[in-house]
């Protein structure tokens, strides 16, 4: 009843077929019975029954992709901007090289642009072995309809089995539509990507529910696989430069390059509003803070880093801050790449709205402060001296 | 407790108490700072439909009843009982053109009441005339097409952020209490200023001001009904207005209460939270009790009102007094619950006492109303 | 101008909480509620029918309870809503539920601009929007965080980015998604929730819609879960005590690739 996301198994009471009955019959021991208004077939429930008592079966018909043995190779779409690979496309290649050890098969770059050959070597050695490279002057910035109308016609062209994509405002509205088109599963924001041995199949695992519980995801019957990786996620594998690949140029008839959507200009804004659930660094204050002009230490740290300001509950209830700061369980779900927690306790109520952050430094005066149990670094000491000197440090090998 | 509500007030009341937590409770501690008139709110609200619940539908309103209005009232004064009685007073300020107003008049001045583009005021209260209203000195002299009116009125909720007003003057000396009449007033009428913004204890966000009339020309259609009728006017809309009075005090104690119970189970002494404490939990419950009771009497009289029952001076009496008291009452319950913290500013219970006080004393002192339950209960055993 | 929002019913996630001690999600008491983010589409829905004239009409694929939401929408000024409802539609991943839609798009077959929420609280996949434009054949713009001028049948918008935004002509018909910058969502009017109260709700199933039952619920799905699992909790790591400044030296220089990075 519990694995259920959506609330959907109910217990029946059993009815008493007569009073003669064993009535060792536990009240509460029934029957589960499942609302099919609230399932959405997901398969949580399978493994965790005990009594193996959910089958899901699912109309197994002819894969839908026709020769699924024909698809091949791991596709990396590298994002490029003004001409300029995004670093997102670096992780991916590491992670490709990684997955395609596992399929012995080849990792292919997918640049679209115009005059990207200064970029194609750092793709090798990456961990490209192969970049297909459609230029054309129509292609120099990113346009949903014609980079995906390019994607399309690679993808049917040389049918790659997996296509992996950075989840970024191209990728995400990029591989969008070319999954749709043709044909295939894609699976959004992925945190893990792996193949299953048996079936060599990609294995895709996400954050739902704003990262409380974690899904993963296959494709078994469609081609290609597609996923989409959020940037920070994998590491970046540092450049071979012994590594040597090819490059296939492709052209395509100039209909391929049109978009009915007109790009007219792109606005750079340097002050962007750091978006709380978007940001990747976040620096947080709790009760320690001990006022709301404190929390201007905090402003400076994050700053300097790039980052949004957090809080915890005590803070915002004392009405030091706004609770659109508020991280916790009655606040914001929150996964940055690094979160301070600054004279913050650490109580499970703001656990659990930070725990998902990839590395947690907690600064707190008091060594016994539950925070230390989950934080990767933690310095025992006073707030008000600690954070300015991290600033001031950041300051200087930022050069910010 | 279940009042059987219709789905029409459920859905008007579900509606009021998503303004109030959506768009007057986050903004409520910075009117209260800076005294400004919530016009933000104001703009909400009219676009909720909510300023026209008792407004007839041929002139822009929706036609529905005083219960309904009391039931909007209640939830804008949980959240805050200052932009609550912005609200409130306008209406106060509208009823005389509703039931006395002619179709001429209606039509100029309801629909933009309806629609919350405008707010109104009613202006009786002076300096000499407070209880005593029959005091009033504000005199309107008929000359030619025109009244002209003559004199000072104070403390009057909307007065100077309201566009459309009703006032009581003085026609005719000599006929006493049947010697006032009623007028509709614009503001920028010529010789209708405003005197100073009193500095309030409390219901800081809604603006209260003196009213000056110095040779100011209103036009002969603006009379309502007839010269006069000025105090009958007046007590009929107070009628209809009281209950909603008392509707604001029973949201400002609703409100009191919710925050008293909330911290109770939060604040932890003595290694547990205080809401364990007995002593604390009487104090609820009997904050709790008082304040449904004060519930049962407001919406109990506005039904009175809204059947047409002709007599329900009393039970209204009753219902203002009642839920005043209560929330005057409750609301320093609940501060003395939060202890220490209570008595900061930073924490939002003071302002429910602040708020509170006033209740007590507008739209009649309770000790008026006193006098009218007991005047009324004993004629009532004369018969 | 005659608009089309889709829109979903989700549950409220930021309510769906962890019972600290199980960590299990706790779902009692969780409303169900219009995906945050389509409250801009149909609020910018409503506005460009006030600004234009027209049409909105609001749908959505969901169980029978999601016609609460449409309700909401209509509440906020939109004229027509349309449930997609259909034992057949269950387990629809992405590429289902915009095939759905789009299906449903085509029978109305009329319209200018589709709207659509930039993505859905529980998924978080932002699929749906562009899967129907590419269902559609519709040229598409995502992250819309304002509709600067119409005109000749065009849309001039501008498109959020990482770094600042880009301005974009869009033709119509087309479709947009939208984004949290575009609009405040209005608390609907008494009318309009009156209004609400008394609309019909239009319900379609894949008979209406004549979809294709190998495209659609989990048969059209290609994706499928395989499993669902709370991470492991985390365990604490290196504690530093002592001189300031010390310390600070050593954090900053395991903290940099992480910034930089």
């Amino acid at each position: 009843m519990r694995a259920c996301p959506f609330d959907a198994i109910r217990m029946m009471d059993l009815p008493r077929l007569s009073s003669t009955d064993d009535i060792s019959l536990k009240k509460g021991r029934g029957k589960a019975v499942i609302d099919f208004n609230k399932c959405t077939l997901c398969g949580a429930c399978i493994d965790p029954c005990k009594f193996k008592a959910i089958l899901l079966e699912k109309e197994t018909k002819e894969a839908p992709t026709a020769h699924l043995k024909e698809y091949k190779g791991i596709w990396v779409f590298i994002e490029q901007k003004k001409g300029k690979v995004q670093s997102v496309s670096y992780e991916l290649l590491g992670k490709a090289r990684e997955l395609a050890g596992k399929l012995s098969t080849q990792v292919s770059g997918v640049l679209i642009g115009n005059d990207l050959d200064d970029q194609l070597d750092e793709l090798i050695w990456h961990g490209a072995d192969n970049i297909y490279l459609v230029e054309a002057p129509e292609l120099a910035n990113f346009q949903d309809e014609s980079y995906a109308n390019v994607m399309i016609q690679l993808v049917r062209k040389y049918k790659p089995e997996i296509v992996l994509c950075g989840a970024t405002s191209i990728g995400r509205s990029l591989i969008s539509r070319v999954a749709i088109t043709v044909n295939a599963g894609l699976t959004a924001d992925c945190t893990g990507l792996d193949i299953d041995p048996q079936r060599k199949i990609l294995l895709q695992t996400r954050p739902a529910f704003g990262g409380n519980i974690m899904a993963t995801i296959i494709s078994p019957n469609y081609r290609p696989q597609m996923a989409t990786v959020r940037h920070k996620v994998m590491p970046i594998m540092p450049a071979d430069k012994s590594r040597k690949g090819k490059v296939i140029r492709e052209k395509f008839d100039a209909s391929v390059y049109t978009s009915r959507a007109k790009l007219i200009e792109i606005v750079d804004e340097i002050e962007t509003l750091v978006n709380l659930s978007e940001a990747d660094i976040i620096v947080s204050g709790g009760r320690g803070m001990g006022g709301p002009e404190n929390f201007k230490i905090l402003e400076e740290l994050a700053h300097v880093l790039g980052g949004a300001v957090g809080a915890s509950r005590a803070a915002v209830d004392s009405g030091w801050i706004p609770y659109s700061h508020q991280v916790g369980q009655t606040g914001r779900t929150v996964a940055p790449k690094l979160y301070i927690a600054c004279g913050i306790s650490g109580q499970i109520q703001h656990l659990v709205g930070m725990q998902s952050s990839k590395v947690i430094l907690a600064i707190n005066k008091d060594p016994d402060a539950p925070i230390f149990k989950v934080a990767t670094y933690g310095i025992v000491g006073n707030i008000f001296e600690v954070i300015p000197a991290l600033t001031k440090k950041f300051k200087e090998t930022l050069k910010r | 407790m279940d009042y059987l509500l219709t789905e029409e007030q459920k859905m008007i009341r579900d509606l009021a108490h998503k303004i109030a937590e959506e768009k007057i409770r986050p903004v409520a501690a910075k009117y209260d700072q800076s005294e400004e008139y919530p016009w933000d709110v104001i703009k909400v609200i009219a676009a909720s439909d909510l300023f026209g619940l008792f407004i007839p539908e041929e002139y822009g309103g929706l036609g529905t009843n005083v219960l309904n209005l009391c039931l909007a009232t209640e939830e804008f004064s949980r959240a805050c009982g200052g932009i609550a009685v912005c609200y409130a007073a306008s209406a106060l300020g509208t009823f005389p053109i509703v039931l006395f107003g002619n179709d001429a008049q209606k039509k100029k001045y309801l629909p933009d009441l309806a629609k919350g583009k405008k707010v109104a005021a009613f202006a009786i209260t002076e300096p000499e005339a407070g209880s005593d209203a029959s005091a009033i000195k504000t005199v309107g002299k008929k000359e030619g097409k025109h009244y002209v009116l003559n004199g000072l009125k104070h403390f009057i909720t909307n007065g100077g952020d309201a566009e459309t007003y009703v006032v009581i003057a003085m026609t005719d000396k000599t006929k006493g209490a049947r010697g006032a009449s009623a007028f509709i007033l614009e503001k920028g009428m010529p010789g209708f200023t405003f005197g100073k913004k009193e500095e309030k204890f409390g219901i800081r966000a809604s603006s209260t001001r003196e009213l000056v009339f110095t040779d100011c020309k209103v036009p002969e259609e603006n009379l309502l009904a007839r010269e006069g009728m000025g105090f009958i006017v007046t007590m009929k809309t107070l009628d209809m207005s009281r209950p909603g009075v008392a509707a604001q005090a029973l949201g400002i104690a609703q409100g009191a209460l919710e925050l008293a119970v909330k911290y109770a189970k939060e604040r932890q002494q003595f290694g547990k939270s205080i809401s364990t404490f007995q002593g604390i939990q009487w104090m609820l419950a009997d904050m709790a009790t008082e304040v449904e009771a004060a519930r049962a009497l407001v919406y109990a009289t506005a039904r009175m009102v809204d059947a047409g029952i002709k007599d329900v001076a009393k039970a209204s009496a009753m219902a203002k007094m009642y839920a005043s008291d209560v929330a005057m009452k409750v609301a320093v319950d609940a501060l003395q619950i939060f202890g220490g913290y209570g008595y900061m500013r930073d924490y939002p219970i003071e302002k429910y006492v602040r708020d509170a006080k006033i209740t007590q004393i507008y739209e009649g002192t309770n000790q008026i109303q006193r006098n009218i339950i007991a005047l009324q209960l004993i004629k009532e055993m004369a018969r | 101008m005659q608009i089309i929002v889709c829109i979903k019913q989700v549950p409220e996630t930021t309510q769906v909480k962890i019972n600290p001690e199980t960590n299990t999600l706790i779902r009692e008491g969780v409303e169900s509620i219009i995906n945050p983010f389509d409250m801009y589409a149909i609020e910018e829905a409503v506005r460009l029918k006030e600004k234009f004239g027209g049409k909105a009409t609001v749908i959505t694929m969901g169980p029978p309870q999601a016609e609460a939401a449409l309700k909401e929408a209509i509440s906020m000024g939109i004229d027509e809503a349309i449930l997609l409802s259909d034992r057949a539609f269950a387990g629809s991943d992405t590429w289902a539920t915009s095939y759905t839609l789009s299906c449903a798009i085509k029978k109305i077959s009329k319209f200018d601009v589709i709207l659509c929420g930039k993505q859905a609280s529980d998924g978080d996949t932002a699929q749906v929007g562009p899967g129907i434009a590419a269902h559609l054949n519709l040229p598409q713009v995502t992250y819309v965080k304002k509709i600067e001028e119409v005109k000749d049948a065009k849309m001039r918008v501008e498109r959020l980015m990482e770094e600042g935004f880009e301005i974009i002509e869009i033709p119509l018909p087309g479709l947009l998604t939208v984004v949290k910058e575009i609009n405040e969502p209005r608390i609907p009017s008494l009318k309009g929730m009156m209004r609400a109260k008394q609309a019909k709700i239009t319900t379609w199933t894949a008979n209406d819609l004549q979809a294709n039952p190998d495209y659609i619920g989990l048969k059209g799905s290609p994706t499928q879960v395989v499993k669902i699992f709370t991470p492991p909790p985390r365990q604490g790591g290196q504690i530093f005590h002592g001189d300031t400044q010390e310390t600070v030296e050593k954090v900053a220089g395991l903290l940099k690739d992480v910034i930089i990075g």
